[in-house]
């Protein structure tokens, strides 16, 4: 069958998450269409979902405007995969301390907006995260990145600076970077085909 | 858990870390802002940054004499204002305001053909900063000229401060208009191509094959109601710089989430009509025709 895939597309990196996923499919030998999230109705037949990076002010603002924010949490609540990227991750989390955010409360931590300074002090690096495909480092890209202040129950899948910066809390993945801007496609792989607490229809030759 | 990864292979100001930036402000609407109230109204409006400046584009034609970069503290006030990025003008060619804008901590500089450009001949030298640039341009050759420089955002140059959309859906429709006819170019035609819009070749190939610029391009220049908005979006542009379109009208917090609106649903015609109404007054603006070659900005640095 075809997995029916989401991204959340109010604002922010959509079209990269798009490619991304289809890489992802591909590598996990499977087929799947991916629609671009920006009314409500489209999330309840969505497999899985994206959240972009961009900036969390516009776009938690525009998802409860556009009524998509509860068919978010439904979809979560339902155990099925979502993956969040940077200003995702802020939305998304349980807590950001700051009333400019609307938080969906997907997964139990707690975030810290722009943790590591401004855009000149972006970086990119390469950074260990558990439960990859094989044992390389993941060419992480860090723009005016927060940092997970509390990983609550969430489990930390990679830490930079001693700060967690990548977490997973049952379906749901966070990352503090952000995986759609490079080629690498294996933390989209693991957020929505290797996670075994997520549910995802399988495959027919399974 | 996975060890902590060596921090010693940290890099920034990377092309991608630069082009990466602009790429997160996608589907967003970036406003111009003269102080930090202004910011403020412009960031609980949904804006995904400001540009912060002396004063909007209508009120520097209005004024006359050179303009330039805004005061530095009056800068570092609204970076201290907003969690959303800000954005700063540099002259054309001006790196020294451009220093002084990156040390106050501006995440992105505008090298803006709206300032009194500083230098005849040449841009900024971009690949030398840590913060991205973007620039202004009104066909595929300029574009790919700023590219070339450094530039990580291009957007339209339109004719800033008019109110006047006219120019900025010119500028769009040629460079994409000049993309869909690279397309069908061979190899050698593009070569050829590239030395008539005195661009570099391989950005010519790179654009070729992508079918679209290599960096994010917004629409600027003109920009003043929803509609405005929607019909850059409606030309692909990826998202709107909006001028004196939101301080300039009547009512700037209701005309500019209807403008953030507007960008989120452009392509939804009932959405749209609920989104412009009853907005209050807009800019009043000039019409470009109207306007003697002498004032207009977008021939500045080509």
């Amino acid at each position: 069958m075809t997995l029916q895939a989401g991204v959340v597309a109010v604002q922010g990196d959509v079209a990269e998450h798009v490619t991304a996923i289809e890489r992802a499919a591909e590598t996990h030998g499977r087929d799947v269409e991916v629609r671009e999230i920006r009314e409500s109705g489209l999330v309840p037949d969505c497999d899985f979902l994206a959240m972009p990076g961009g900036e969390s002010t516009t776009i938690s603002r525009l998802l409860h405007d556009d009524g998509i924010a509860p068919e978010i949490q439904d979809h979560v609540a339902a155990g099925k995969p979502l993956f969040a990227t940077c200003a995702g991750l802020i939305v998304a989390a349980a807590d950001t301390g700051d009333e400019r955010v609307d938080e969906l409360e997907l997964l139990d931590v707690t975030v810290e907006r722009n943790a590591f300074g401004r855009q000149k002090d972006s970086f990119e690096a390469p950074l260990d995260v558990a439960g990859l495909a094989d044992d390389e480092p993941f060419p992480a890209v860090f723009i005016r990145a927060p940092a997970i202040a509390d990983a609550g129950s969430a489990e930390v899948l990679a830490t930079w600076d001693g700060r967690p910066v990548a977490v997973r809390d049952g379906p749901v993945v966070g990352t503090s970077f952000h995986p759609e801007l490079t080629p690498d496609s294996r933390i989209h792989g693991l957020a929505f085909f290797e996670n075994d607490e997520a549910a995802l229809p399988a495959s027919e030759s399974a | 858990m996975a060890e902590t990864t060596d921090l010693e292979e940290l890099r920034r100001g990377t092309d991608l870390i630069k082009r990466g930036f602009a790429q997160m402000q996608k589907g967003g609407v970036i406003m111009d802002v003269v102080n930090p109230e202004q910011a403020r109204i412009a960031e609980d409006a949904g804006a995904v940054a400001v540009m912060a400046l002396e004063a909007v584009p209508a009120d520097i034609r209005k004024r006359g004499g050179v303009a330039r970069m805004a005061d530095p503290a009056d800068v570092e006030e609204i970076v201290n204002e907003v969690s959303i990025p800000v954005m700063g003008k540099a002259r054309i060619g001006h790196t020294k305001e451009a220093q002084i804008l990156e040390s106050v901590g501006v995440d992105m500089i505008d090298e803006s053909e709206v300032l009194t450009p500083a230098d005849d001949a040449y841009h900024i030298d971009k690949r030398d900063f840590t913060a991205p640039f973007v620039c202004g341009a009104r066909n595929l050759g300029e574009a790919l000229r700023r590219i070339e420089e450094g530039a990580a955002m291009i957007r339209t140059k339109g004719e800033a401060g008019t109110g006047d959309v006219n120019q900025a859906v010119h500028h769009q429709r040629t460079i994409k208009g000049e993309i869909r006819q690279l397309e069908g170019m061979k190899h050698e035609e593009r070569e050829a191509y590239a030395r008539e819009i005195e661009a570099p070749a391989e950005l010519v190939h790179e654009t070729a094959e992508m079918g679209r610029l290599p960096v994010v391009n917004f629409a600027a220049g003109g920009i003043a109601t929803p509609a405005d908005a929607a019909l850059m979006m409606h030309h692909e542009c990826d998202g709107i710089f909006v001028g004196s379109g939101i301080f300039g009208a009547e009512n700037p917090p209701v005309m500019g989430e209807a403008i953030v609106e507007a960008v989120n649903n452009w392509d939804e015609p009932d959405e749209l009509a609920e989104i412009s109404k009853n907005l209050g007054k807009g800019m009043k603006g000039d019409a470009n025709v109207d306007l003697p070659e002498e004032e207009k900005l977008q021939d500045r640095g080509v």
